[in-house]
């Protein structure tokens, strides 16, 4: 288990302090994948490597697995640093060797006897599908070879976690789909717990089982993703779930209201039944659906007619069946851009 | 062809030169980067943002190394003669000359390990650095193969610049071109002599120069 207990860290600048992370409490449990988002310079890289201590907080404690790192000598903090891998955004590989000789970097320093090794190194990159390149060299590869070389390379010494820092943010969807899922299957297979570090919601979604909110240094929440995604109270976490909202033009119109679906109420036809229920003419700004862990989610924003009593009858019929909604804005002003929703 | 030039040619003095020139670079190089090498790493390590910060080292290094570079060679050369003289034995000669070249060479060669050294990617060194990896397997493994191109270009650079440096060490008792030129160019007014120097270390340098960036280019797996 890693824990984080009242992590702060502060840069000291040529302009002053600066304050990357404020208080953080965070534990992270064996087994799982543990997302942390927010928007770019909300302090989420430099909370991961306080992780491994890459970066050292000013203040709070690192536990893992019991031991609180500041209280370990240079050696230990080395010994213990072989226990968590990690991939980075820009794959970070030795150019001047080749990919199998990346992979066995980690085993080199962790003193592993060469034939071992040479076998450990051959077995993982079967594992992320790329025995046929053991004798490039990282330039002669596609970005999603390099972070599958990496992630041969970060699981070399048997880590018991895996941090991923923004792992997929310069590739392709397509290939942050695959990427993904090779993180996915380790953490299933091989029982890695795996941190990740990212500023889009379809990284949290399609993988992880918790997530953190991070904006302006501090954690704003923190929960399973179903419960964040359906309910997310911070402004960065609205920002961050619902992008596709960001573009707003001033359009007469209702109020926008945002309806929640989680579990069994995703397969009735809620929005039908709304509309010949209530006999009131629905916009609908904008749908999706998600499968999220085995289970179905999904979140429908609708524009309520500008009549006020129309409005209402929608919100008693809403109310009446349960369902979840959250009002977006005070309509009139700031509505959806309806072109892009209105498929 | 003159008669002076017949009569170097004849007594071997020319050929024995141009030995001269490649033997004392060469030798000269070797030290400096026996030296230099570790200095260079040293310089980049244990600065403010380096793997291994020691403020006060990184400062007395930059500081020795920033003297040494500034000191014009023709002073450095007589300068430390006393120190030629004290590990090479005498203070005339090859010998001599490779020890004044050496101290001359080392700070340059230094500046130069130390800037390939920090064009290493900062991503790959932190990669290492959560590996577990202490700074001396960082230094062995990552930094000097990484920056081995990059080492390489700058050995050559540092060849033609102590190639430089040794034609001026034929003024104070070296051998090689440098003392053929003055001593039976330039002070006999012979310049078909200097010329014939001029062209002949031209060619050295020229193939220095192909050889290393070639090697550089092979060597380089980012193009490979």
């Amino acid at each position: 288990m890693i824990e984080l207990k009242n992590i702060s860290k502060t840069f000291k600048t040529k302009k002053g302090e600066f304050t990357a992370l404020r208080d953080i409490d965070l534990s992270i449990r064996d087994g799982e994948i543990f997302g942390i988002i927010g928007l770019s310079g909300a302090g989420k890289s430099t909370l991961v490597r306080c992780i491994n201590y890459l970066e050292k907080p000013t203040s709070g404690q690192v536990i893992i697995d019991g031991k609180e790192l500041g209280s370990l000598n240079k050696k230990e903090l080395l010994a213990l640093r072989r226990n968590i891998g990690m991939i980075f955004q820009g794959f970070n590989l030795l150019e001047q060797r080749t990919v199998l000789k990346n992979v066995l970097f980690p085993l080199e320093i962790a003193g592993v006897p060469k034939d071992k090794a040479r076998a450990k190194a051959r077995e993982l990159l079967e594992l992320v599908g790329l025995s046929d390149k053991e004798s490039s060299y990282p330039s002669q590869l596609s970005g999603g070879q390099k972070q599958r070389v990496a992630i041969a390379r970060a699981l070399a010494p048997n880590p018991k976690y895996l941090l991923c820092d923004e792992a997929t943010s310069a590739l392709d969807p397509e290939t942050t789909r695959s990427i993904l899922e090779l993180i996915r299957r380790i953490n299933r297979e091989l029982g890695v717990t795996t941190v990740v570090i990212t500023h889009d919601m379809k990284v949290i979604d399609s993988i992880c089982d918790r997530v953190a909110v991070m904006d302006n240094s501090i954690v704003t929440e923190i929960g399973t993703v179903a419960e964040v995604f359906a309910d997310p109270k911070s402004e960065t976490a609205r920002k961050l779930i619902l992008p596709e909202l960001k573009l707003v033009e001033t359009v007469s119109g209702g109020e926008r209201i945002r309806l929640i679906f989680s579990g069994e109420n995703s397969f009735t036809p809620v929005v039908s039944n709304l509309i010949l229920s209530c006999g009131a003419p629905l916009n609908i700004l904008y749908a999706r659906t998600k499968d999220i862990d085995g289970r179905a989610y999904g979140e429908i924003v609708l524009q309520l007619p500008a009549d006020i009593r129309a409005a209402a009858k929608v919100k008693n019929y809403l109310e009446a069946h349960g369902l979840t909604y959250s009002v977006l804005d005070g309509g009139e002003s700031h509505v959806g851009d309806a072109s892009e929703a209105a498929g | 062809m003159s008669e002076m030039l017949q009569k170097l040619l004849d007594n071997g003095i020319l050929i024995l030169g141009i030995w001269e020139t490649v033997y004392m670079t060469f030798i000269s190089a070797f030290f400096a980067y026996l030296l230099g090498l570790p200095l260079g790493v040293l310089l980049c390590v244990t600065a403010k943002d380096g793997i291994r910060p020691i403020p006060w080292l990184s400062r007395i290094l930059d500081i020795l190394v920033n003297i040494f570079r500034s000191i014009p060679f023709i002073i450095l050369m007589v300068a430390v003669l006393p120190a030629a003289k004290l590990i090479a034995g005498t203070s005339l000669g090859n010998r001599a000359m490779i020890v004044t070249l050496v101290i001359a060479a080392t700070p340059y060669v230094a500046r130069m390990v130390e800037s390939s050294v920090k064009e290493v990617d900062k991503g790959v060194i932190e990669a290492a650095q959560s590996m577990g990896a202490s700074p001396f397997r960082i230094i062995t493994r990552v930094l000097i193969p990484e920056a081995r191109p990059s080492l390489t270009v700058g050995a050559v650079i540092s060849l033609v610049t102590i190639l430089g440096y040794s034609a001026m060490a034929g003024t104070i008792g070296g051998g090689g071109l440098g003392m053929i030129s003055i001593t039976y160019g330039y002070q006999r007014f012979n310049n078909e002599i200097v010329w014939i120097c001029v062209v002949l270390t031209i060619i050295i340098v020229q193939i220095i120069q192909e050889a290393g960036m070639r090697l550089a280019r092979k060597t380089d797996r980012r193009t490979a």
